[in-house]
């Protein structure tokens, strides 16, 4: 098998239990289930999870880095959106 | 000091555990050949994990031997200043890495048997032995689903992979029926419960091997003769190879630590 034919893979990685999977980076593998095995090999060899999602990068739909003023900056001065202007009790830890 | 005149059954124990390491150390360093050779930087890391994994199963082992060797030497001694006829390990471990196929059928033959022996070696009387067999099985595992894949794939793949993995599995065939020999180190540690009677495992490894080659489709070499003699310390030429790059450093300056 040629290998510029192995397809990428984004791999997504949780590091314990109650957190979300996280992007770590991308792979070549020529399917799903060797791409599980390599995001296991390449990724995972520090202890650093205990569950692993691969996709195949073409399935992702990316927003696009030209549109980002439009996107993004819109919300830059809407800061009434954060719940900052609330006095928290003091027994109420990590918030 | 007069040492003390060791038994026959320490010295079969002792041999019994360098026969166990001695596999691990050799494959692994093997593997570690293809460090920086892989054929994708993926495989290139899955391999050396495995290599790795074998490397500290070794030193487990080594470490067992030098507790049970009353002459008072480190684990380092056994690796790195054994002559090779004082190796215990497997033939078919010191066979070259050639191609990915041939490095694959290796590794499918030996995780094949090592699943099956360590399993059975969870029911040893020895609590040292369990202990390591317990924590091996888990990389085992990993090990044989891993060659297990690539033998179906490149069996299963295309015509010339088709053709490389048969015949690297022909090829090596020849070397597994050593797995299924007792030495004498070995039969009084199997009367003794501490030893895997390896005799009586090979129609489960012949079970478990045939249908991975089925569903790769593969057939399986149906050679009656085996080359043997690894687990006494007589090799192929490759081991004087292997030692001469393994035991380099540690011949040149004795002792020397990093």
């Amino acid at each position: 098998m040629d290998k510029k034919s192995w397809p990428l893979w984004e791999v997504f990685i949780r590091s314990k239990h109650g957190l979300n999977h996280k992007h770590v980076g991308s792979l070549h593998a020529a399917d799903a289930q060797m791409a599980i095995e390599n995001s296991r090999d390449v990724y995972t060899r520090r202890m650093e999870g205990i569950s692993i999602w691969v996709v195949e990068s073409k399935n992702i739909t990316a927003s696009d880095p030209n549109q980002q003023e439009a996107m993004f900056e819109p919300a830059v001065d809407k800061i009434y959106r954060h719940p900052t202007f609330y006095n928290l009790p003091d027994e109420l830890e990590h918030m | 000091m007069v040492g003390r005149m060791s038994t026959s059954s320490e010295n079969s124990k002792l041999n019994y555990i360098l026969h166990l390491a001695d596999n691990s150390l050799i494959l692994g360093q093997r593997l570690g050949e293809w460090c920086g050779h892989g054929p994708v930087l993926e495989q290139d890391i899955a391999l050396t994990n495995i290599a790795l994994d074998l490397i500290g199963q070794a030193r487990y082992f080594y470490q067992y031997a030098a507790l049970t060797d009353n002459r008072g030497k480190s684990e380092d001694h056994y690796p790195y200043f054994r002559g090779e006829r004082e190796f215990k390990n497997f033939l078919l471990l010191e066979q070259p890495n050639m191609d990915w196929a041939y490095t694959m059928a290796r590794q499918f033959y030996y995780d094949s048997y090592c699943f099956v022996m360590y399993t059975e070696m969870l029911k040893s009387k020895d609590e040292q032995l369990v202990s390591i067999a317990s924590k091996a099985i888990k990389e085992v595992s990993y090990h044989l689903k891993y060659s297990s894949e690539w033998v179906i794939r490149m069996g299963d793949g295309t015509e010339e992979s088709h053709e490389k993995v048969q015949n690297a599995v022909n090829d090596l065939w020849e070397y597994c029926g050593e797995f299924f020999e007792t030495t004498q180190y070995e039969s009084e540690m199997i009367e003794q419960g501490i030893a895997v009677d390896a005799s009586k495992l090979k129609e489960k490894w012949l079970r478990s091997v045939g249908e991975i080659f089925n569903e790769a489709t593969l057939i399986m070499p149906e050679g009656k003769w085996f080359q043997t003699g690894g687990k006494e310390g007589v090799h192929t030429e490759n081991l004087g190879y292997i030692l001469t790059d393994l035991q380099y450093i540690q011949k040149t300056m004795p002792g020397l630590s990093w």
